[in-house]
């Protein structure tokens, strides 16, 4: 009798429905949360592991080349939010507009990159860049009358590098949630301006921009995450883990290096805990000046 | 309201990327290694580049030897090193039918592997009975020494009197017992391009190897680049490429004075080496000179350093002998034009050869029959057998120097290493002399200092030769401090 009541309850039954996620969650991402913070307290050696308290966070203060990554990631973050945004919105809006045509075959084309994989996609990328005359880049550089130049040796190339996959691979992606934002804006209100006699321009700046809002917010948060936790295309453009003068080194890559290279997966996780608290503390800040946490009027 | 609810949605959504962010990519990062030409030499993996990234979609398992007999499992990260071991059980069932195995070998991508092994020797559980290490991944392991690993010691006795010795060392472990078999030994020697320098010098093939062949010394070596300098008068045109992303070079001038930066298991690590000074204002010399030109892309074993190559734009240079697979592989239009010799040394007597890259592989302490699988392990990698199968399918210079004089073994026209250059590989070896091959330790503090000379030091000395090698050195040597 009182199994049965449980299974028809109405107050039970919605918590027996998100259990399986609630326990996913707590399983795949809350226990390595929870468990990378304890360890990043620790000195985990072969055989013993010991309690260090702040020792491995002291260590990260002074570390030259932690900072070198953070600022290498910081900057990536910052350059792929300048142009993952607008330039996507445009794409949508113009794929949303009656100006472009065969509009199917230019979201494929602006998609297909995604579905690639990185390794392959980074692999010819670094080919692309090589400082020797039969790469691209220095065939192009070579046309304009500039000679070759090592891209992937110098700071500023190096991040271009870095930008042009980023672009060549989320511009697609960012596009599509535009345009999903896009549809979702009532017809109505574009007749309406219509009738009142605003141009182009000012329907975009008064109808479509403000609708796209909570889209843009979504794209944002994501795109900083993603910035900051950039790895991969970083370790295929250098063949690696190392770049000259750590120019390509990322606080992920960073992490890989101590956690996996050298196994000092203590430290490792307090670079991980900061790179949590540093996306964290970005994210917030940018939803709380959104207005995200606002109550409604 | 609505906005509440995207605010946590979001929030909950920042923290799944974040993590998942970290997750795809160490395990992609993982699975790509397959390009990882890191300064440890992953030799053996960028050589399987193509296989690795299969191994990406699926885990290649494969199972030899006799199903009744007893069961070994082994994991590798190249899938040509299984083979080799299937080749071998079956040899080895054959000549002991009352020890009779089976062994299934497991190819993993190589970060894969490597995390895999270490997390099941910490946690006691799940290891395999043997295991291929990568020589960069090795100081993880054999941290563990007798409490996670089998000593060597004993299976190999029989083999060790003809064995090379620097490279049984470089698998010891801090307590001396030895807890990998080798491969290969990864002598370095120095590879000519006699055909360019014949045409260019205006001489005959063999005028040109009578020239290298009377090289001893970095100077004499500058000489003959004169030499052929003065002949090609080609400003595009080099005698030889340095590197900025490898520690070859430095590593052939300390095994030639007979030092080591890591100092060892004793420690503490050493950078200020006048070895490695001397090396490197050699090689500063060079560049403001024309002699020598930097790498394209930091060092030869890249697709870059093979067009440079293929393009003659160099004509010498030092690599380990395994680098004989890249000309095979990458470079047949090569064929015939190549020759090996001794490295120069910097004077007369010193070592002329040190043993880069390598795995060596280990039977762990959780395997149910440890003694049969160290048993067999040593005999496949160290035995006549063994070392045949190495040379024909791997295409390695083998570490058991009795091979090394067996003509029907050094001098097989069959194999394609031998067709392919001028002179044959075994004789360059047998020349240099197994006590001859320098040793560079692979300890704890290897990597960090690995990792600073080839993103930093070699940038800054070579990128700009008027840089002063000392202070370079001095910020090589902070930075190695810092973690010692």
């Amino acid at each position: 009798m009182k199994g049965k009541n449980f299974l028809y309850s109405q107050k039970v039954a919605p918590y027996v429905f998100v259990l399986p996620f609630i326990l996913s969650f707590a399983i795949f991402w809350i226990y390595p949360l929870i468990t990378a913070f304890t360890m990043s307290f620790q000195d985990i050696g072969a055989i013993k592991t010991e309690w260090v308290g702040l020792a491995n966070y002291t260590k990260l203060l002074k570390d030259k080349v932690f900072m070198i990554a953070v600022a290498n990631s910081t900057k990536y973050m910052f350059f792929t939010l300048v142009l993952l945004i607008p330039f996507p919105m445009l794409f949508a809006v113009l794929m949303d507009s009656n100006i472009v045509k065969a509009k199917g075959l230019w979201k494929a084309i602006l998609y297909m990159p995604a579905l690639t994989s990185v390794v392959i996609s980074g692999t010819l990328f670094r080919l692309m860049f090589t400082e020797y005359k039969t790469g691209q880049m220095n065939i192009i550089s070579q046309a304009l009358g500039f000679g070759t130049y090592k891209w992937l040796k110098n700071g500023w190339s190096g991040m271009l590098a870095l930008l042009v996959v980023a672009c060549w691979r989320w511009t697609g992606v960012n596009m599509l949630y535009f345009l999903s934002g896009l549809k979702s804006i009532d017809s109505a209100l574009y007749e309406a301006a219509d009738i009142d006699g605003a141009s182009a321009f000012q329907k975009f700046r008064y109808v479509t921009l403000p609708l796209l809002k909570p889209t843009t917010i979504y794209v944002l948060t994501i795109s900083v995450y993603a910035g900051l936790a950039m790895f991969l295309e970083s370790y295929m453009l250098w063949a690696g883990n190392s770049s000259p003068n750590n120019i390509g080194l990322t606080i992920v890559g960073y992490l890989y290096k101590r956690g996996i290279e050298k196994n000092d997966m203590g430290y490792a996780c307090a670079v991980g805990v900061v790179l949590l608290i540093v996306a964290l503390i970005i994210n917030f800040a940018q939803l709380i000046l959104n207005g995200t946490f606002k109550k409604e009027d | 309201m609505k906005k509440k609810l995207l605010g946590v949605l979001l929030s909950t959504a920042m923290v799944a990327t974040m993590l998942a962010g970290c997750g795809g990519g160490a395990a992609a990062g993982a699975a790509d290694a397959a390009a990882d030409t890191a300064e440890e030499a992953t030799e053996e993996v960028a050589e399987d580049a193509t296989e690795e990234a299969a191994a990406e979609e699926e885990i290649p398992v494969s199972t030899f030897g006799d199903a009744s007999g007893t069961h070994l499992e082994m994991w590798t990260f190249v899938e040509l090193h299984g083979q080799h071991y299937g080749k071998m059980a079956e040899i080895w069932n054959e000549q002991n039918p009352d020890e009779k195995i089976e062994i299934t070998c497991t190819t993993y991508p190589y970060s894969d592997m490597h995390t895999k092994l270490l997390t099941s020797l910490e946690a006691g559980t799940g290891a395999p009975d043997i295991c291929d290490v990568e020589v960069g991944q090795f100081p993880n392991v054999v941290a563990g020494m007798d409490q996670w690993l089998v000593p060597l010691d004993d299976f190999a006795a029989d083999y060790m009197p003809t064995m090379v010795p620097a490279r049984m060392q470089t698998y010891q472990g801090e307590d001396g017992h030895y807890y990998g078999a080798p491969y290969h030994v990864g002598a370095t020697a120095m590879y000519y391009n006699v055909a360019a320098m014949a045409e260019a010098m205006g001489i005959s093939n063999d005028e040109v190897i009578a020239k290298i062949d009377s090289v001893v010394t970095w100077e004499d070596y500058q000489a003959l680049g004169e030499e052929y300098k003065a002949a090609i008068a080609d400003d595009s045109k080099y005698w030889t490429s340095v590197d900025t992303g490898g520690t070859d070079w430095l590593w052939l001038a300390m095994a030639e004075y007979g030092d080591d930066w890591t100092g060892g298991f004793e420690g503490p690590a050493n950078c200020q080496l006048d070895s490695v000074k001397n090396m490197l204002s050699l090689q500063q010399d060079w560049l403001k000179s024309g002699l020598a030109q930097i790498s394209p892309d930091g060092h030869v074993d890249l697709e870059a350093g093979f067009q440079n190559i293929l393009d003659h734009n160099i004509v010498s240079f030092p690599k380990a002998l395994w680098y004989m697979s890249r000309f095979t592989n990458y470079m047949p239009e090569e064929k015939g034009n190549w020759y090996i010799a001794k490295c120069p040394v910097f004077e007369a007597g010193q070592k002329c050869s040190v043993g880069i890259g390598g795995t060596g592989t280990v039977v762990t302490q959780q395997s149910a029959n440890k003694d049969l699988a160290a048993k067999f392990l040593c005999w496949a990698k160290m035995s006549d057998e063994g070392e045949q199968n190495i040379w024909d399918t791997l295409g390695f210079d083998v570490c058991n120097t009795a091979m090394w004089t067996q003509d029907s073994f050094a001098h097989d026209d069959n194999n394609q290493f031998n067709q392919f250059f001028i002179n044959y590989p075994y004789d360059v070896l047998n020349d240099i002399g197994m006590d001859n091959i320098g040793k560079i330790s692979v300890v704890a503090i290897s990597p960090t200092i690995n990792e600073y000379v080839c993103t930093t030091t070699l940038n800054e000395v070579l990128e700009d030769p008027e840089y002063s090698i000392d202070d370079a050195l001095q910020e090589l040597q902070d930075a190695v401090d810092m973690e010692q």
